[in-house]
């Protein structure tokens, strides 16, 4: 029997943790339940959940401070589900060191989704597989090679290097600034636009239909995502 | 024909016919409410009290209690009750009068029509007949009720009085006119102060409208300056004021430094209220102006200000005499009336320069002038400068000059003769008297007819004086002296004025440029602050006032902090509307001098001014002009003031609009999903269904997106819209708009149409998110069902458009500017289909916040409705290198 992974809930309203405890109970996934920023911080040292879902409006402390914390001190993948959907407040928290962020009102099933998708990558983390599969598209994350349909698809080291970046984190959303510090290691001033039209170039090689775009999706003002199909 | 103190024969023959008559005096109203009886009532009292026997011989009071009152203390002649179809009317009884004999009578209604069967017809017979008894009468009359104007008032009130009274009665009588604003009037009325007859109520409700008031208070107040003033007549050209009805008047009154210059304002402002007409004060600069004392120029420069606080426009023009320059400016200004004042000179003055208002009266054309009474005028300190010799180096010079044409004569005595060496010294005389005044000039002329009696005329070495030959010499060289040094001295004085004044009016020009530059309030003052500072080269503050007194609101340099005795003068200088601090007459300790900037009811600000070396601030031949500067300041104060509360209360208004707007659609919007979700979830406890689900998922998101909707609204209504332009890709704001957007669109295909090379755009993508949510929402709200909705960019020349097209009826024609106001629902949409009217005024705020446009229309391919925003050139990014990314 395999160990059930455990989720930490936090957040004050006590109708979304019910609702989160429900559809997580569902999946068999055990879960604990916070209801301040000080209880999140006790639960984590005692319970240490694999993953936290964090809301940022906690009655005692501003969830934001919170997200150094809870990466310093635990382990833990951090969600962030909250009702605050300023993009600058998205982007602070993803670079902050927050794994992923769902606004709310969210579907159940969304959830899920980035829950599995969590879990998937502490697996690799934790010394899981180099190759990444996305649709037909094969990465080789040692041999720097990518595929798709087994033929090889040629990318410019940039080009290469966005998708790297997305592939180590499959699923996940991954800032404008994470990528391009990666890219361009050496510029201070970053240029989104220079990001973007890499990623339209890259589109071009890698999606069926670079019109409606699959495997690379796009977060508003944030960053991008590597979709793997089925979540 | 425009002489005046010219005694009037006619006056004398009409003074003579009076002798022994009662005189009249009519209370000239311009309609009824303005409150004649009352003052008639009023000035009987006076009279009574001052010992005249007054009688009552008719009065109105039409029941009002503050007139009743006035009555009360006088005696009153009953009325004779005559019989006339059944009614019992009461008239005055003049036989009674007559036999009572009073002093005065006062008699209401001059115009009124005695009842049949009376002595006279008409009342003012009966005044006339009690006037030849030698019995003095007030009484009134309305404007309209005069013979002569009968049609004027007739043809623009559509209000006909048959009840008339001959011009003549009026032009033997004393005239004052009863006069309120046409608002008060109208305001009287509306509170039931005016007596109006049941009969004539309807046609009076017309006849007092404003337009009306204004025109029928014109022609009193012109029809008692017709006979008002004899004095003034004396001086008004007949036809000034018996011309053209239409107002084109246009007063000026000239100003000087004398004290009597302040009621001549005063007077002036009368008249231009009494004409309705613009007025203007001018001060002539003569030749003379620069020797005018600092006391003169401050009290001319006081004068100036009060005109223009009064509301006259000011002007200060040079000319070589002040009839001269007056005329210049009349016909300039085409000005109708003329104001002066009598001249305060001696004599002696006018004979020698002829006084100003004869030879302005003789050659000004057809305009009136008014010369009003001077107050004494203040005795004027011998001019110190009368004492003036003139420069040292320019004697020195002259008689270098005489020494060097004695010279030259001496070599040339063989070759000219006597005659004309004496024309040689002209030479000096003419130079020294043109460019160092007349007392040099003298000197240079005496040297010279000294040098040339003692070594040109027989017997050389000599002075002779007795020699008639050396007498004209000298009266010619003094001569010349004198009227060279007098034609150069005006000539500089007039340069000096003519460039002075030039200086002067481009600053001024140039100061107001500035201000109509400046295109917000906080700017003109900082305007004000900096030219101020510039043009004085002082530093400036300027306060404004507020409930804890004044305060800084712009200063030049910016940092200027004041202490304790400099707010007390600005909080001084603003509660008094009086200059304060130094170089004033109030709280002088302070460094800084403070300045009020006035319109004619309020201080709008304070300037203060005060020199880096705590010198004087300014010096007080520049006081005009700062006072001009400062009046200049306050017209654009003022103005912007009052631009700003406009818009601010446009803006409020608008904003209530909306508001109320909300709370209706809010109530509406909110509670129909609300009712569904609560009422669905009850049912689902005893019988769960697929369908109940549904419904429950449909009107959760509906209420989300209507919730979203309205934080959005509120963001943009706080001007609290967060913008975060940033390079976006158009493909994909279109697929997470759509991928949003995919319960709204349910079951109709996205047919997106975009060119794969369409450049990246500098927007919002959040922005544009929201946009195309609520553009996908509207399309899928609206379109015919099942249809598919297509979204199409284009790029063209100087722009990208982004069109959402539905397939559905269009948009009405004419309402396609209308769909982006708030809460406007396309006319005739069925209420079924839910929105709250916000999407689309959320489209239109988001797209200007972000520098987009964004247009509806009705479009043939596909048919149905399409809604494009428009993202101009410069958020086009067109120049990215491949380079900079490989």
């Amino acid at each position: 029997m395999k160990p059930r992974h455990s989720l930490l809930i936090v957040d004050d309203e006590p109708q979304i943790r019910r609702l989160i405890q429900a559809a997580l109970a569902r999946a068999d996934y055990a879960t604990i339940e916070a209801q301040t920023a000080r209880e999140a911080l006790d639960k984590l040292r005692s319970e240490r959940p694999d993953i936290t879902l964090l809301d940022l409006g906690l009655p005692d402390r501003d969830g934001l401070e919170l997200v150094p914390i809870i990466k310093k001190e635990s382990d833990t993948t951090l969600i962030i589900v909250s009702a605050r959907d300023a993009t600058d407040e998205k982007v602070a928290a993803l670079d902050l060191g927050a794994d992923d962020y769902l606004t709310k009102p969210f579907d159940t099933d969304e959830l899920l989704a980035r829950v599995r998708v969590a879990l998937r990558n502490r697996m690799t983390r934790d010394g899981g597989a180099m190759k990444v599969t996305a649709g037909d598209l094969a990465i080789d994350l040692v041999a720097h090679i990518v595929t798709r349909n087994g033929a090889e698809v040629h990318l410019t080291p940039k080009e290469y290097g966005v998708l790297e970046q997305l592939a180590r984190f499959p699923g996940r959303v991954i800032t404008h600034k994470q990528i391009m510090d990666h890219v361009w290691p050496n510029e201070h001033a970053h240029h989104v636009e220079y990001l973007r039209v890499l990623v339209r170039g890259l589109r071009q090689k890698l999606e069926a239909d670079p019109q409606r775009p699959q495997i690379i999706s796009n977060e508003l003002g944030i960053g991008y995502r590597l979709k793997q199909g089925n979540d | 024909m425009n002489e005046p103190h010219r005694p009037d024969p006619e006056a004398f023959l009409r003074a003579a016919a009076q002798e022994g008559r009662g005189r009249l005096k009519v209370f000239l109203g311009a309609a009824p409410g303005v409150g004649k009886t009352w003052e008639m009532l009023t000035e009987g009292r006076q009279r009574r009290e001052a010992g005249v026997d007054v009688v009552v011989g008719v009065v109105e009071t039409h029941g009002r209690r503050e007139t009743e009152a006035l009555v009360h203390g006088h005696e009153i002649i009953p009325r004779r009750t005559v019989d006339h179809q059944g009614h019992s009317l009461g008239e005055m009884d003049i036989d009674a009068i007559l036999a009572r004999h009073p002093q005065l009578v006062l008699v209401d209604e001059l115009a009124h029509s005695n009842a049949p069967g009376s002595r006279h017809p008409k009342r003012y017979q009966d005044v006339e007949e009690l006037l030849a008894a030698g019995i003095h009468v007030y009484s009134t009359i309305n404007i309209q009720h005069v013979e002569s104007l009968n049609d004027v008032v007739a043809s623009f009130t559509r209000v006909r009085v048959r009840e008339t009274v001959p011009d003549s009665i009026l032009e033997h009588a004393e005239i004052e006119v009863v006069d309120i604003p046409p608002d008060e009037l109208i305001e009287r009325l509306k509170d039931g102060k005016v007596y109006i007859p049941q009969e004539a109520s309807r046609a009076l409700n017309h006849f007092f409208s404003k337009s009306n008031l204004t025109a029928l208070r014109e022609l009193a107040l012109r029809r008692a300056a017709q006979a008002v003033d004899a004095q003034m007549l004396d001086y008004v050209r007949a036809h000034a004021l018996a011309g053209s009805f239409v107002a084109g008047e246009r007063v000026i009154v000239a100003v000087s430094e004398q004290p009597s210059a302040a009621g001549l304002v005063r007077s002036a402002k009368r008249l231009a209220d009494a004409l309705r007409a613009p007025w203007t004060a001018v001060h002539i600069e003569t030749p003379r102006g620069p020797q005018l004392s600092d006391e003169d120029r401050q009290r001319l420069a006081d004068t100036l200000a009060l005109a223009s606080r009064l509301g006259a426009d000011t002007a200060s023009i040079p000319a070589s005499s002040v009839a001269d320059g007056l005329r210049r400016f009349a016909a300039d200004a085409r000005a109708t009336q003329i104001v002066i004042g009598k001249s305060a000179r001696s004599w002696w003055f006018e004979l020698r320069h002829g006084s100003v208002v004869d030879r302005l009266v003789r050659d000004i054309g057809p305009v009136a002038v008014h010369v009003m009474p001077g107050e004494d005028s203040v005795p004027r300190p011998h001019d110190a400068s009368s004492g003036h010799w003139g420069d040292p180096i320019g004697y020195v010079w002259s008689m270098l000059a005489v020494i060097g044409m004695t010279l030259l004569g001496r070599l040339m005595l063989e070759a000219i003769d006597l005659g004309n060496i004496a024309l040689l010294y002209l030479v000096p005389v003419m130079f020294a008297a043109a460019s160092h005044g007349l007392r040099t000039g003298l000197a240079t002329g005496l040297a010279s007819s000294l040098a040339y009696n003692f070594f040109f005329l027989p017997p050389t070495g000599t002075l002779t004086v007795s020699n008639p030959e050396n007498v004209i010499s000298i009266l010619v060289f003094l001569g010349v002296a004198v009227v060279t040094s007098q034609f150069a001295a005006r000539m500089h004085a007039q340069s000096a004025l003519a460039e002075a004044s030039a200086r002067q009016n481009a600053t001024l020009a140039g100061f107001s440029r500035q201000m109509t530059a400046s295109p917000s309030l906080e700017e003109i003052r900082h305007a004000i602050c900096a030219e101020i500072a510039r043009l004085f080269d002082v530093r400036t503050v300027l306060m404004i006032p507020s409930d804890e007194g004044p305060q800084l609101r712009a200063a030049y340099p910016p940092e200027d902090r004041l202490d304790e005795i400099e707010r007390a003068a600005a909080r001084w200088a603003m509660e008094h509307g009086e200059p304060a601090g130094r170089g004033s007459s109030t709280l002088t300790a302070s460094d800084w001098l403070f300045l009020p900037v006035t319109t004619k009811d309020a201080v709008l600000a304070v300037i203060g001014l005060a020199r880096e070396d705590a010198g004087e601030p300014v010096r007080t031949d520049r006081m005009p002009l700062l006072r001009s500067l400062i009046d200049q300041a306050a017209i654009a104060l003022d103005r912007m003031a009052l631009e700003e509360a406009m818009i601010e209360a446009g803006q409020i208004r608008e904003r209530d609009r909306l508001r109320s707007a909300l709370l209706s659609s809010v109530s509406h919007d909110l509670r129909t999903p609300l009712t569904t979700i609560i009422s669905a979830t009850r049912e689902m406890r005893t019988h769960p269904s697929p369908e109940l689900i549904d419904t429950l998922d449909g009107e959760a998101q509906r209420l989300s997106r209507f919730v979203a909707n309205l934080l959005d609204m509120a963001r943009v209504e706080a001007g609290a819209l967060p913008m975060r332009a940033e390079a976006t890709d158009l493909f994909d704001a279109v697929a997470s708009a759509a991928h949003d957007s995919r319960s709204a669109l349910a079951e109709r295909p996205l047919d997106v149409q975009i060119p794969p090379d369409i450049p990246l755009v500098r927007v919002d993508p959040v922005l544009l998110h929201h946009i195309l949510i609520n553009l996908l929402d509207n399309a899928g709200r609206y379109g015919d069902p099942g249809t598919p909705v297509t979204v199409r960019s284009l790029r063209e020349p100087d722009a990208i458009s982004l069109s959402v097209i539905d397939r559905g009826p269009g948009i009405p024609a004419g309402m396609e500017a209308r769909v982006f106001d708030t809460f406007t629902r396309l006319e005739g949409s069925d209420r079924s289909k839910t929105g709250t009217g916000l999407g689309l005024a959320i489209v239109k705020a988001f797209a200007q916040a972000m520098g987009l446009s964004v247009s509806a229309r009705t479009v043939a391919d596909p048919p149905g409705a399409c809604f494009t925003l428009h993202i101009p050139q410069s958020l086009i990014l067109t120049d990215i290198m491949e380079k900079d990314i490989a």
